[in-house]
This record gives structure tokens, sequence and C-alpha cells, in this order.
């Protein structure tokens, strides 16, 4: 399964504001929870998550467990270029994962 | 972390007065978290408007999402918005860093709930001041936090 599912509108006009939504796939590991041998499950969560479009950080996120498992994220973001919206995020492990989707603009 | 009782009172106050009237006082982890988050300050009831659902089923996984009634221009904007938990094993849940260019002061998200609790959200301004909402949520399944 690929990293991130991402939904943004197929066209935007310059200075629209558009909803960016996202699904990342990621089990979230409280660190909590046991195996079934009595060990704790080592803590694996995203840590951070940025999204970057155009030249500028559009939102960054911190997040501890207590977000749910594959998070779901909305936020916004100005339209004002045709271009990439990248988005990377690092987990516990030391993974880092990245997406990226086109947002067209026009006139 | 020590914070003297009259600004804890003072939050306790807060919380209890805004949002929805809770019955009980937010606990001591939660106003502890916000305070280290504010930097100290006691976060004003208003402009966020915190979006959760009064009654879930699930607490595994609940749509959560925070707005700021406030422009998004560069002298005037949201700069933070963070995410706070009473019960939860700890009070953090998210905290999320906006830019002028995010147009608008959203962000929605799904959290975890261990037990039914107040959850609140604080969103920092680009002149520094603080502000918040806060709601009660009663949960019938819990998030696993253990076993």
């Amino acid at each position: 399964m690929a990293n991130a599912l991402i939904d943004r509108p197929d066209n935007a006009r310059r200075g629209d504001i558009v909803t960016i939504r996202l699904v990342l796939s990621h089990v979230m590991e409280t660190g909590y929870r046991r195996d079934i041998s009595g060990k704790v499950i080592p803590r694996n969560i995203i840590r951070n998550f940025v999204c970057r479009y155009d030249g500028a950080e559009i939102v960054r996120a911190e997040f501890t467990q207590a977000i749910a498992a594959n998070p779901f994220l909305a936020f916004t973001t100005v339209a004002t270029v045709t271009g990439p919206v990248t988005m990377t995020w690092d987990d516990d492990e030391g993974q880092r994962y990245s997406a990226e989707t086109m947002l067209n603009v026009r006139d | 972390m020590t914070f003297d009782l009259n600004r804890r009172e003072m939050l306790g106050t807060m919380l209890l007065t805004s949002g929805l009237g809770p019955a009980r006082a937010a606990s001591g982890e939660m106003e502890a978290a916000i305070l280290a988050f504010t930097g100290g300050v006691v976060p004003q009831p208003g402009k966020v408007t915190l979006d959760i659902a009064p009654l879930v089923e699930n607490g595994n996984s609940v749509a959560v999402s925070v707005g700021v009634d406030h422009p998004m221009r560069h002298d005037a904007h949201v700069t933070t918005i963070a995410l706070f938990t009473e019960k939860n094993p700890q009070p953090n849940v998210a905290t999320f860093h906006l830019s002028p260019r995010s147009g608008r002061a959203f962000v929605a998200t799904r959290m975890r709930l261990a037990t039914s609790q107040h959850v609140a959200a604080v969103a920092r301004l680009s002149d520094g001041s603080l502000w918040s909402d806060i709601r009660e949520v009663i949960v019938t399944i819990a998030a696993c936090t253990e076993e």
C-alpha cells in the first residue's frame, strides 16, 4: 500500500483556499500494549509531519500516541502556483516517509 | 513541574466556565500540559472552536477538528494549535504549526480517547495571545491502552 492517500481539488483558482485531506499508513503503536509473552511492544508513532508547497511550509505537526492509527489529517492552503505539494513524516524507528501531489492552479 | 496555585485555579476556572460547562474540574495533568505549552499563561476562552462528537462509540478513532476565528494575514495569524486530553495516559495529543499560507486556521485529525473525558484545544496567535475551547466527550468503548 502507498504511504499515504491524499485528496485535494483537481483544479483551483489562484487565491482559493483549498483543503488537503490525507491518510498516512502507519500503525501508531502506542507503547502501552504488550505482546502475547507479556513483553511491551515498543512505541512506534509518527513524531512529526511537514507539508510544503510553493517554497513555504504550509503546516508542520508533532504527534503523540493519542493520534489514531493510520492518521487522518486535514488542513488548508492558499492556491498560489501549479506545483507539487510535498509531505514528509518521520516515525520512532527513524523511518522517513514522503508523499507528493500536484495542485493545478489557474488564474 | 511547578506552577503557582493561583494560576492553576484560574485555569481550572477557565476550563469550567468555558465550553459546555462541564461538571468536573479538568485534571491537573491537562492543566499542566496546557500551561507548559502556553508558558504559564492561562488561555482565554473564545475564538477557538473545537468540534468533536459529545458521545463517541469507539475511542480508537475519534474525528476532531479545530477552527480559529481569526484572519491568516502576515501581520495577524494563528501560529499554533494544540490539542490536549484530560485522562489519556499522557495529556498531549498533537501540535500544529500554521502559517499565513495556510489560508485558514483549521486542522482536523482523528484521535484516541482512553475514557470519557474533556478535550481542550488551545491556539496561539501571532500577537502572542492564547485562546481555548474545551469539550466533554463520553466514550462507550475506550481505546486500548493496555494489554
